[in-house]
Parts: structure tokens; C-alpha cells; sequence
């Protein structure tokens, strides 16, 4: 009995523990589903989002750095070109301490003091994870000793990298500019403009010059690289490539023969010279001096230089030619004169009777000539001539600040010529609303009269004055000023012009046209102002002496140059054209603290045109000659 | 019949073919993707098949081992297991973190390893000798069996080993007929005591169970094995992207591919369609132990054999789940595939139980 019982709980035993293995079997086949379903997930529904994952990790994309465009003056003389060298570079967050490693690699190569001043400065501008040069030029040997050692140095690389360079040096450096490592500031710009991407591998770009305002043509495209990479970071294989395409080169329309020129004549004095053909627009010659090194800059200057460049007396850093700004003294003159005749308040014949100052009616105050008693009877042709104050106070008066306002700024000043480089100030032509802003205050007629002879108020850029004096050898042709003057295509060789078209045309009576060009060519001839300068040349040489006050004289004071500080001298002006009856070459010269015009300004003009259509060299550094001018004072 | 084909005969009595089929796919497979998973390291791999050899050896030398013999062996084992793993907690070596490791002279060895048959073993001949009046007694000495050795491990730490002792009591436990109720009660006292536990918890340890469940939380540290694998295996897609193709794989942004994380390997190179593939060979191989259970004649063996087949389920389920990113991860090897010679050894040694369960004459009990 008991083995049944036993028998059927034995049985009863069984089929619960199936019914449990059941149970079992179907918790295998969900959990199984569990899995597809993930698998499924995964594999299909999500396939596409980590296949990009996968991609990603495997892909990096590096750039190719395109060769920056070449940059050649208007007869093809290189003025900044690349070249290959060797940089021995740190990646600082890849090294423990810097400051071990940068002694032990003094042992292997040359580690100059301001090479390390240079590199805490890199270190302080420079992303993170950026490479940055602890050398750069290293020669032959210097690269096997540090191959040989560089097992020692984790972190520290060979890198060979194009370098810019200048040739020229201090030569037209205000114009070509520099180029220099990128900065947090370049950065923000390069994200803001959307440009940020055709950076990427980029190390440098342009700062001043023409390298900063050409620097979408000169940069380049760059090219990628598609690697892959294993999860340390190492490039196993090159999937593809798209290669860079150079930067496009520049052809100035600078004559770098012409500039030395200009250049020397300056010797060692401080000031501008901006010459332009009449025809173009092209800027034959652009001088601001003194000038700098570019070269210093392109690796990122070291402190020392830097220093003597910033803190210098000289201010060789600032581009004179087209951010000092002067009153355009006497040079002012034959606009004035044009004006004086277009608008028909002066007749060729009309003549004053100078006995030496000028004053408003109704008032005892004296606006002194420079000449002392005055220059007797003067129409217009002789005040050009002798550059006669007191016509002009007369012709200021009768004129109207709101009528010089309006005809003199057809010339240009008072306004951004828009030469094609950046940092450019637009001087000032005044006007009664201009006052009013300014000021606050309204314009009084005294203001007039020394805005007549290019003082008062007035403040122009030898560019500008350079620009006027084109447009008036033009006989109102107005041409954008140009530094440029093609853009060649890296791709296609296509030629582009950056200036075809004049701006704009002014049409004065050819009558008066001539009348002021035959009296500013006089200048230069026997009796004229810049006579001296004018003496001898072979070509008919018109110009215009001016000086420029840098301080102010009290009534009844006189100006004895000897008694001045040298920094407080007036500066000279000179502007000119040639050959005056087809005007092939414009010009305007600043010399700082030159004193006259005729003196200091005009034989640098007079070099300037002998070489530049004569094609002949001075003899020497240019020599001041005696003085034949005198300047205006009020 | 010729001599060699009656040795042949005599060789394999005791060998289940169909099992041993499906072992010999899956170690095959194995094979193919430790050769890519190791960029065709040949030494790896011939090592690994070494290990394969030794581990089929000892099956068929366990599967001609009559079970009532293997059965006289349950309780030494297990108490030899037990006191090594007392060894191993005071005189253990560390490697990495991790007391698991007891050096007897001639070589070192782990015991954890040896008590995820013992354990079993011992609680089936516990059930099978109080087999004819199981009471709730019975049950709490077979758990207390269980516990004793689970806390040693768990104390070393070995999470993934813990887990896979713990699933092979529990089976042994459940087919013996544990009450639902009980079940039941101990999955509510376990899910009740979860906030107690976690507001126990330190900040960080807290962290690293939220990295579990969020890996991207903690995308290069805990979380980057996680991250790894599932972008491996959803770029496979459907067909995968061949053998040896495998970019997660080859670029080395996968960790462990050769152990713990082979799945990923495999997944990324052959797709959904090799998932179902290998998904389905291992259901041949776990169905196969099943019918083996269900066919089992005593306490003993039903019970082992369904603890050996579940098991075996439970190391594929942790592993693939670990690897697809629903399971947090634990040191488990995917049975039959990862690099590593000990728990293809284990793993074989259960087969070769299972085999000599089926393939012995049956006792029934009269």
C-alpha cells in the first residue's frame, strides 16, 4: 500500500519537476527575446546613429595647410615668399615639466634666452593642445642631434613648416605687413566670419599690409586629410585626401625699385611719402618712416624687440602714410585756388594788395602772411607761386566754410580714400555741422580764414593729400588707390585687376585746370617756392611746398626754427605731379619736423620723379638743401 | 565490424553526439573570432584551442564516469571547496584588486572556480538524500549550503562568480520544488530592501551603480567598455561588417574584446543575422540539456542536470546582456567563445556530466 502511495508521489514529483523545467524553458526563450529585441534595437532601429559613432571613432579629419600666396611688386621682384625649415616644436600638454624638458633640449640644440621669452609668450596666446616652436631654423646638424634624442623627449617634435619671409626687410613693410601665429582675437574673428573651418591647421595670418587685407586671397584653401585612427590616436592609414589650393599670389602695384628710392631719400628723418599714377590709382610708392622688420613678427616677436619697436620715440610701428594725420598747410592752396576760380569768386586777373596780414571787417585781429610786410601785389598765378597767406584769408572768407567744404572734399579729404588696406582715418575737412557735433558750438567766420591756407581745423593723411594731388593732375580723374593691382588665381592662373574703373569724375573748366597747373609748375621754376628742388629737371615738374604747424604761436611771436625743440619743428609738406602736362606720377611728402616744405619735403619728390621717369638713381642719401621756402603762419 | 570501428564504438559510449555537435559549432566559432579579435595572433589562438583539447578530454573522461560515482563525490568537493576558499580569504594572493587566488606550492589556483559545480553538486545530493520528505527545513539547509560558500566569494570580491553560483543554487533550489510563495517572498524582500540599501550606499559607490544603468555618465571611465561595445555592435547592422573588418574591433576602441567583451567582436563583424545565428546554436545546446534533464532518472541527476543547463543559459544571458549594455558589467566570459582555458574547463566538465546523465543506463527506482 505504502509503495503506491510512495509510487504516485513519486509520479506527482515527476510532473511538477517538468512543469518547473517548463517554466525554466520558457524563461530561456524570453530572456533570448530579450536579447533580439536589444539586438534589433541596436543593429537595426539605431544602426545608422552608431554607425556615425563608429565612424567618428575611427575617422579623424586632418587638415593640409595651403601655401600662402606670394607677394610680388609691379615688376615682379618677390617682396614676401615661403620657404621650408625646421621647427622643433612642444606640445606643453604633453609634457610633464616644461621647464626640465626646455634645459635638457639646451644641451642638444641651441636654446638662445629669447627663444624661451618667446615661447612663454606663445604659451600665454595659444590654445591648449596646440604645437608651439621652442626653435625654429634649426640646421642640419641641430636636426640629426635632436633625431638622435629624441627618445628622451616625449612631447617634443620635428616639424618641418613653411616660413614667411620678407626679403625686403624694413623695405615697404608698412605696406606688405606681416603675418603672425593666431590669436584668441584672430580666432573669434575667424569663428564670427565663418571662416573658422579653412583655419583649422592654420598657424598664421596677416596682421597689417597688404597680408592682413588680402588675407582670403592669400590664405589658400586648405585641404583635408581623412584618416583612420586607432584609439590611441595613431594614424594607421590614409583614407582620402583633398588636397589645398594654394593662395592666390599678389602683383602690387608698388615699384619696389621706386620705393627704395623713396625710401633712402628719406635717410633717417621720420615721415610719409605716398606717390600714385594719376591714370590708375596705382600706388607706385608708400613710405612711412622709420619702418620695422616684418621677419621679427612672423615667428612671434620676442619681448626685447618688441619693446624697442613699441616704446620708440619713432613710433615705427605707426603707419604714418595712412594714420598720421596733418594740417595740410600751403599744399592746401591750390585747391582752394581751383575753388576760388570754379566758383567764380576770383578772376585771373583780380589782385590783393598785400601789405601783410588780414583781417576781418569790423575786427583788429591780424592773420599774419609768413612774410613780413607782405609780397605787394599778388593775383592768383604769384600766390601759388610765393604761397601768399593773405590771398587766401581773402578767398577763405568770400568763399564760406560751406562752399570749401563741399568743393574741396570732391578731392577726397576729410574722407576714406578706401585704399585697400585696413586701419586707414579719414583726417578732417571742417564744416559748420562737423563743429556743431564736434563742439558743440557754432562755426564763426575767424574759423574760415585759417582753414584757407590748410590750418585751423584741418587735418589730412599724406594719403589723402597724395589722392588730391592725383585727382587734380588728373584733371578730375578719381581712382580708388590701390596697393594691388592683380590677384593671379593659384588654380586657374587667371589674372584679375583690382581697380579698372575710375571712381569718379570731376569737371572743372580745362581753363582753370590750367591756370592752376601752370602756376604750381612755376613753383619749381626760378622764384617759386620750391625752386631749388625744381632746378634743372628735365621734365615739367609742378608742385606745391607746405608746413605744417605742430605748435601754436602766439600773437606777435615769431617762429625762430633754431630756438625750437627738434620735436616741436613744423613738419614739411610737399605735393607734386609730372610731367605736368600728362601727369605720370602724383605725389604728397611729409617729413616730420622737416620745417619747409621746399627745403625738406620737395627734393625728396624731385629723387623720387628722377628715377621714376628718368629712371635715374641719386648719387647719393638725399641732401637737404638751403632754404628757400618759407612756411605759413597765422 | 573492424577493429578500429569497434575502438571508435567503445571510445564514444558514453559521448552524446548531439551535444557534443553544438559544443564543436560554438568552439569553432570561438576559434574564428579570437582570430579576429586578436588581429590573428596564431599563438593565441592555438592556445585557446589547446585549452579546448584539454577541456573536451576531460569531459569525455567525466562523461565515462558512472553518475553514482560522480554523486559519492559531491560532499568531499564541496568541503574541500569550502575550506580552500577559507584558504583563499586568509592567506590568498591579490591580483588586481581582488583576493582570489591560493598558491599550494605547485601552481595557483582558484577556488571559486571549483565550487561552481560543487555547490550544486552538494545541494542536489542534499535533495536527493532527502528526497522521499522535503520539508521547509530541508530547503534552508540546502540555501544555507549555498550561502556559506556565495558570502566567502562574494567577500573577495568576485561579483560575476557570486552571480553565477548564486543562479545555479537558485535553479537547484527551484527545480527541487521551492514553494511560489517562498519565491514570492524572498523577490519582495529583495526588492523591498533595495532603498535601504541604497541610502546606505557612499556617494560614489552610488555613482558607480548610476554609471551601470547610464553609462554615458562616465563615458571614459566605467562607462567606456559600455559606450564601446554597443557602438561595435549597432554599427554591425544586419549583416555585420565582416570577418576581420570589424573597425571597433581593429582599431582597438574595443576593451577585453578577446574575453569579456567577444560578443561585441563577433556582433560588430557578422550582424543581427550572426546574433540569431550563435543565439540559436546556444538553444540547441541548452535544449539539448533539457531533454537530457527531463529525461534524468533521479533526484540528483534532474537536479544537476537542469543547474548545468540553466547555468549555462545564465553565463550566455550576464554576458551578451553585459555586452549589449542592459546588464551592468561583470566579469563573466561568454561560455564556449571567450579567450581562457578555466571556465571552458568548468564549462566542459558540466557537459560531460550531462552526457554521462543521458548516455548511462538509468537507474529506476522500483
Amino acid at each position: 500500500m505504502s509503495g503506491t502511495v510512495e509510487l504516485r508521489n513519486h509520479g506527482r514529483e515527476l510532473r511538477h519537476f517538468q512543469l518547473r523545467l517548463a517554466i525554466s524553458a520558457g524563461f530561456v526563450l524570453l530572456l533570448f527575446g530579450l536579447l533580439f529585441a536589444r539586438f534589433f534595437y541596436l543593429q537595426v532601429s539605431q544602426r545608422e546613429h552608431y554607425h556615425t559613432l563608429a565612424e567618428a571613432n575611427r575617422i579623424s579629419i586632418s587638415p593640409i595647410v595651403p601655401n600662402r600666396g606670394l607677394i610680388f611688386d609691379r615688376n615682379g621682384e618677390v617682396l614676401a615668399h615661403n620657404y621650408s625649415a625646421y621647427t622643433l616644436e612642444i606640445m606643453p600638454s604633453k609634457v610633464a615639466n616644461l621647464e626640465a624638458t626646455i634645459n635638457e633640449l639646451a644641451n642638444v640644440v641651441e636654446i638662445a634666452a629669447r627663444d624661451r621669452k618667446r615661447f612663454k609668450k606663445l604659451m600665454g596666446e595659444s590654445k591648449q593642445f596646440e604645437s608651439l616652436p621652442i626653435r625654429t631654423r634649426l640646421s642640419d646638424v641641430e636636426v640629426a642631434r635632436f633625431a638622435a634624442n629624441r627618445y628622451r623627449f616625449p612631447g617634443v617634435e620635428i616639424k618641418a613648416r613653411l616660413f614667411r619671409q620678407y626679403p625686403k626687410g624694413e623695405g615697404a613693410s608698412h605696406v606688405v605687413g606681416y603675418i603672425s601665429r593666431i590669436n584668441s582675437q584672430d580666432l573669434q574673428q575667424l569663428e564670427a566670419s565663418g571662416d573658422s573651418t579653412n583655419y583649422r591647421g592654420s598657424d598664421y595670418i596677416g596682421k597689417i599690409g597688404v597680408e592682413q587685407s588680402y588675407e582670403k586671397e592669400l590664405h589658400g584653401i586648405t585641404g583635408f586629410e581623412e584618416v583612420e585612427t586607432d584609439a590611441a590616436g595613431r594614424a594607421v592609414r590614409v583614407l582620402s585626401r583633398t588636397p589645398p589650393i594654394s593662395g592666390n599670389n599678389l602683383k602690387l602695384s608698388l615699384d619696389a625699385k621706386l620705393q627704395e628710392v623713396a625710401e633712402q631719400a628719406f635717410g633717417e628723418r621720420r615721415g610719409a611719402l605716398v606717390a600714385i599714377d594719376p591714370t590708375s590709382g596705382d600706388v607706385l610708392a608708400f613710405v612711412s618712416k622709420p619702418g620695422f622688420d616684418p621677419n621679427l613678427f612672423v615667428d612671434g616677436i620676442d619681448s626685447e624687440n618688441w619693446d624697442l619697436l613699441n616704446n620708440s620715440i619713432d613710433r615705427p610701428l605707426n603707419n604714418r602714410a595712412l594714420r598720421g594725420v596733418y594740417p595740410p598747410g600751403s599744399t592746401f592752396k591750390p585747391f582752394m585756388a581751383l575753388a576760388g576760380l570754379e566758383l567764380k569768386k576770383r578772376t585771373p586777373q583780380y589782385t590783393i594788395s598785400d601789405a601783410g596780414f588780414f583781417s576781418l571787417p569790423g575786427s583788429s585781429h591780424r592773420y599774419r602772411d609768413w612774410k613780413v610786410g607782405g609780397h605787394g601785389s599778388v593775383d592768383i598765378h604769384k600766390s601759388l607761386v610765393i604761397s601768399c597767406d593773405t590771398y587766401y584769408y581773402g578767398l577763405a572768407n568770400d568763399l564760406g566754410i560751406d562752399k570749401i567744404f563741399s568743393f574741396i572734399s570732391q578731392f577726397g579729404l576729410g574722407k576714406l580714400t578706401g585704399i585697400d588696406i585696413e586701419g586707414e582715418v579719414s583726417g578732417l575737412l571742417p564744416s559748420q555741422e562737423w563743429k556743431m557735433r564736434r563742439h558743440k558750438q557754432k562755426w564763426y567766420a575767424g574759423d574760415t580764414i585759417s582753414v584757407g591756407i590748410g590750418q585751423g581745423y584741418n587735418l589730412t593723411t599724406p594719403l589723402q593729400l597724395a589722392f588730391a594731388t592725383a585727382i587734380l593732375a588728373s584733371n578730375g580723374t578719381a581712382f580708388r588707390p590701390h596697393l594691388v593691382k592683380q590677384v593671379t588665381n593659384s588654380k586657374t592662373g587667371a589674372v584679375r585687376d583690382v581697380v579698372t574703373q575710375p571712381q569718379y569724375t570731376l569737371n572743372f573748366n580745362p581753363e582753370n585746370m590750367q591756370r592752376v597747373h601752370n602756376a604750381l609748375v612755376d613753383v619749381t621754376r626760378p622764384g617759386g617756392t620750391a625752386a631749388r628742388a625744381g632746378a634743372g629737371a628735365a621734365y615739367t615738374f609742378a608742385g606745391k611746398t607746405g608746413t605744417s604747424q605742430v605748435i601754436g604761436m602766439k600773437q606777435g611771436e615769431k617762429y625762430v626754427e633754431s630756438k625750437i625743440n627738434e620735436r616741436h619743428r613744423d613738419h614739411a609738406l610737399f605735393i607734386a605731379y609730372a610731367p605736368a602736362e600728362k601727369p605720370k606720377i602724383a605725389l604728397a611728402v611729409l617729413v616730420e619736423n622737416g620745417g619747409h616744405g621746399g627745403a625738406a619735403a620737395a627734393p625728396i619728390a624731385r629723387l623720387v620723379f628722377d628715377y621714376h621717369l628718368l629712371g635715374k638713381l641719386p648719387a647719393g642719401a638725399a641732401a637737404v638743401t638751403a632754404d628757400d621756402e618759407e612756411g605759413a603762419h597765422d | 565490424m573492424t577493429d578500429s570501428t569497434r575502438l571508435w564504438h567503445y571510445l564514444t559510449r558514453y559521448v552524446d553526439n548531439f551535444l557534443l555537435g553544438g559544443v564543436l559549432l560554438l568552439m569553432l566559432i570561438g576559434l574564428l573570432v579570437l582570430y579576429s579579435a586578436t588581429d590573428a595572433n596564431l599563438s593565441r589562438v592555438s592556445n585557446q584551442a589547446i585549452n579546448m583539447l584539454v577541456a573536451l578530454t576531460i569531459m569525455w573522461l567525466v562523461a565515462n564516469i558512472p553518475l553514482q560515482h560522480i554523486m559519492r563525490l559531491a560532499v568531499p568537493l564541496y568541503l574541500i571547496g569550502l575550506m580552500l576558499l577559507i584558504g583563499v580569504a586568509l592567506f590568498g594572493e591579490i591580483h588586481n584588486g581582488a583576493r582570489r587566488w591560493l598558491n599550494i606550492g605547485v601552481t595557483r589556483i582558484q577556488p571559486s572556480e571549483l565550487m561552481k559545480l560543487a555547490v550544486p553538486l552538494m545541494m542536489a545530493w542534499y535533495f536527493d538524500k532527502h528526497e522521499v520528505s522535503l520539508r521547509l527545513r530541508d530547503y534552508a539547509v540546502a540555501t544555507l549550503l549555498l550561502l556559506l560558500p556565495l558570502f566567502l566569494i562574494l567577500r573577495q570580491p568576485d561579483l560575476g562568480t557570486t552571480l553565477l553560483i548564486a543562479s545555479s543554487g537558485f535553479y537547484v533550489l527551484f527545480l527541487a520544488g521551492l514553494s511560489w510563495r517562498i519565491i514570492a517572498g524572498l523577490v519582495i524582500a529583495a526588492l523591498g530592501s533595495l532603498p535601504v540599501l541604497w541610502s546606505m550606499l557612499h556617494d560614489y559607490q552610488r555613482r558607480r551603480v548610476m554609471t551601470l544603468f547610464d553609462p554615458t555618465q562616465d563615458p571614459l571611465g566605467a562607462g567606456y567598455h559600455t559606450i564601446q561595445s554597443t557602438i561595435a555592435i549597432g554599427s554591425g547592422g544586419v549583416i555585420g561588417k565582416g570577418w576581420q573588418q570589424g573597425t571597433q574591433t581593429h582599431l582597438d576602441f574595443l576593451p577585453e574584446k578577446s574575453t569579456d567583451f567577444i560578443f561585441a567582436v563577433f556582433s560588430e563583424e557578422f550582424g543581427l543575422m550572426g546574433n540569431i545565428l550563435l543565439l540559436l546554436l546556444y538553444l540547441v545546446v541548452i535544449g539539448r540539456g533539457m531533454v537530457i534533464t527531463a529525461n534524468a532518472s533521479t533526484q540528483f541527476t534532474r537536479l544537476i542536470a537542469g543547474s548545468i543547463t540553466l547555468t549555462f543559459f545564465t553565463y550566455i544571458f550576464v554576458n551578451i546582456g553585459m555586452v549589449v549594455g542592459i546588464l551592468p558589467v561583470v566579469g563573466v566570459p561568454l561560455p564556449l567563445i571567450s579567450y581562457g582555458g578555466t571556465s571552458m574547463v568548468t564549462m566542459l566538465l558540466g557537459f560531460g556530466i550531462l552526457m554521462s546523465i543521458q548516455t548511462h543506463p538509468k537507474l529506476v527506482k522500483t
